[in-house]
């Protein structure tokens, strides 16, 4: 127990801190680094949880896609932070009242749970009971027995949103130079190098 | 209630037929690069050929299928078969011109055959996730197949616009979605119409959130079918996309739609009549009203079938605010009409050139009996029956829809359908006089291709001859309608 205790104040420690500096540091590839960081510890925060399955999506999916896109972005576009935070002050007003919207959401969320204990117990359960299954396996039973009608038709709008993509784009442009990297290697000796008899004095 | 996956995957048949031959035909595209896009072409309308025969004869018997997810009925085999009849042929006639515009992209049959397969999904729709799935999968074809000329202005600014309202619009859909699922806790349509069914036994009043969830699916929805205030991307994208892709957006999408609509509302919706009621005559009269006025003032012929297409739609919705098994039939031989009516229409306009340009504009027409008496006449046709003259079948159409409303009690909604239909007639007739009794100007280019004058005489030839034979649409209709009610 108390190892899961320590556990638990080691990342939800470093989720905030780490979560605080993605804001406060002055390199943005810093603030993406730390926004990884972040992203590591809350996946150790849903295995303590239980929740595994949630854990490795969160590695996989924000780790591995999701942040990485914003590292390329970041790299490519040279983005000057003094610039961004010129506005700092202006929209704090209307950013703090955000913050405490969702404070008071989050408030009213743990509220209703501790004003009537019953209202949790009403929320439909995973079927069947966690305690039997691991929560992969019963997503995929969700996602690949009940749903997969739905679940091959989202695949297919995701194919025609690529073709769509590479259709409205792809651009077969005229006299680009393409490297052949076969004929480069075919080519012989005959045909690369030219011998030239030059008669001093004059040029080629 | 079967469950086992054989029975599933034989009642989507049709289905699955054109998802796997999509995927086919993508991969022979890939090795065989764009010179093969006519065969591409053929292929896929001969793959929906299938589909529609998979349709007239079922693997599988009428039901529930995939966990409730896909329903299987007479009324979605009626819509299915339209919509795979109007999508062939809207194809094979549009062809020579996008040929000839020089967009002949081995993508484009494959994109418009994703499109029919998400209509197919949308009337197959038995459960508020399998209704949002299928509209988006046909919406995203239709985004790029509107903005697939990239190098016209005009066309990249029809697909933008389409494609920012159509994404407004769904998540207007989705908002109301996800509403009604939270306050009545189902999305299957059947758990959902029990729940209402109970709930009205009951007495229990319906709760404030659930309708605002109805309202917001009404609207979304009401976006596809483009009926007033939801209509303001139609005349723009109708005028900007290639004529042969509007010709497609105004046949099988519109259908598709309006099955969708229809089922949503009688189906899970059906015991909340009093509440969607209102909300249907008001849209449907707008419809009627600015189809009518608006038409008046175009010049552009594509533009006019645009308004043409919203004042059609608030005509069907005309039946389907009636409620009853009789305003749904009209639904559904209305559409079945304005299916030949449309087709046929846009096989004339884009038999309109000139000098082997294309022209859009409807003093073009001028004179078109003296230099090709034929096409006026099949055009005088469609004019006529949109204008809703007996014994044309646009006239059944209409009456149909009518007669439904006057029997529900209605008889403001059919008057003021009655009263705009003359002053739409105006502009139809318009048409008539300018191709039948004004000197040609310039003229017309011999039609390309023996598709469009085979997809004009078979509308013409099947609007003339409806009132001769009515049994085979309205019995299929009444069957259909009969499904939608005893389920």
């Amino acid at each position: 127990m108390i190892v899961q205790a320590l556990a638990f104040y080691l990342f939800a420690a470093i989720v905030v801190a780490s979560a605080v500096m993605v804001i406060a540091s002055r390199n943005p590839v810093h603030s993406v680094l730390f926004l990884i960081l972040a992203f590591f510890n809350a996946a150790g925060l849903f295995v303590l949880l239980g929740a595994e399955f949630l854990a490795m999506i969160l590695v996989v999916v924000y780790v591995g896609a999701v942040a990485v896109l914003f590292l390329f972005v970041v790299m490519m576009l040279d983005v000057n932070i003094a610039e961004l935070r010129q506005g700092f002050l202006q929209y704090l007003p209307v950013g703090g009242l955000i913050g405490l919207i969702l404070l008071v959401e989050l408030g009213m969320v743990v509220g209703a749970w501790a004003i009537s204990p019953e209202a949790g117990a009403s929320a439909r359960l995973p079927i069947p009971p966690p305690d039997q299954i691991t929560n992969t396996e019963a997503l995929g039973l969700v996602l690949y027995d009940d749903y997969v009608y739905l679940f091959q038709i989202a695949g297919l709008i995701l194919l025609v949103a690529m073709i769509g993509a590479i259709v409205l784009t792809l651009r077969q442009r005229e006299g680009v130079r393409r490297q052949s990297i076969a004929r480069q290697v075919a080519r012989p000796r005959s045909e690369a190098i030219e011998v030239k008899d030059v008669t001093s004095g004059s040029g080629v | 209630m079967s469950t086992s996956l054989a029975s599933d995957l034989a009642a989507a048949a049709p289905e699955l037929f054109l998802a796997g031959s999509a995927i086919v035909l993508l991969m022979i595209g890939v090795f065989q690069g764009d010179g093969a896009s006519r065969s591409i072409m053929r292929l896929s309308v001969s793959a929906l050929v299938v589909a529609l025969l998979l349709v007239i004869f079922p693997l599988a018997g009428d039901g529930l299928y995939f966990n409730q997810l896909f329903i299987k009925d007479a009324y979605g085999s009626f819509m299915k078969l339209l919509v795979l009849i109007g999508a062939p042929l809207t194809i094979l006639m549009g062809w020579r011109f996008i040929e000839r515009e020089r967009m002949d992209r081995l993508e484009l049959p494959v994109l418009l055959l994703f499109a029919t397969l998400g209509m197919l999904l949308m009337i197959s729709a038995n459960d508020l996730i399998s209704l949002y799935v299928g509209l988006e999968l046909q919406s995203l074809s239709l985004y790029v197949a509107a903005a697939i000329r990239r190098d016209s202005l005009r066309a990249s600014e029809a697909g933008l616009k389409y494609f920012l309202l159509g994404a407004l619009s769904s998540g207007m859909l989705l908002y109301g979605l996800s509403m009604v699922y939270g306050f009545a806790g189902t999305t299957g349509f059947t758990d959902l119409a029990a729940a209402f069914a109970q709930g009205a036994a009951a007495g229990e009043a319906v709760s404030v959130g659930l309708i605002v969830g109805l309202v917001f699916v009404a609207a979304g929805i009401a976006f596809k079918i483009s009926a007033v205030p939801f209509h303001m991307w139609t005349p723009d994208v109708y005028e900007g996309a290639p004529t042969a892709i509007t010709a497609f957006f105004a046949v099988a999408p519109k259908l598709a739609a309006m099955a969708l609509f229809v089922r949503v509302l009688m189906g899970p919706f059906g015991e909340l009549a009093g509440q969607w009621q209102q909300i249907v005559v008001f849209i449907s009269i707008a419809s009627m009203a600015l189809g009518a006025f608006a038409a008046i003032a175009q010049s552009n012929i594509k533009r006019l079938m645009a308004y043409s297409s919203i004042g059609n739609v608030g005509y069907a919705l005309v039946g389907l605010s009636a409620g009853t098994e009789e305003g749904i039939r009209g639904v559904i031989i209305f559409m079945t009409i304005y299916l030949a009516m449309t087709l046929g229409t846009f096989a004339c306009i884009l038999a309109m050139r000139i000098n082997e340009r294309s022209v859009e504009a409807i003093d073009d027409l001028r004179g078109l009996s003296k230099t090709h008496p034929l096409m006026a006449a099949a055009l005088a046709i469609f004019m006529f029956s949109l204008a809703g003259i007996p014994p044309l079948a646009g006239f059944f159409g209409k009456f149909y829809v009518f007669l439904a409303a006057v029997d529900a009690g209605l008889y403001t909604l059919a008057v003021i359908g009655v009263l705009t239909s003359v002053v739409g007639a105006y502009y139809y007739l318009r048409i008539v006089k300018l191709m039948y009794f004004d000197e040609p100007a310039e003229v017309l280019d011999k039609p390309i291709g023996r598709e469009v004058g085979v997809v004009m005489g078979l509308s013409a030839g099947a609007i003339l001859l409806f009132f001769l034979v009515p049994g085979v649409v309205v019995d299929g209709a009444e069957a259909a309608a009969y499904a939608l009610f005893a389920g």
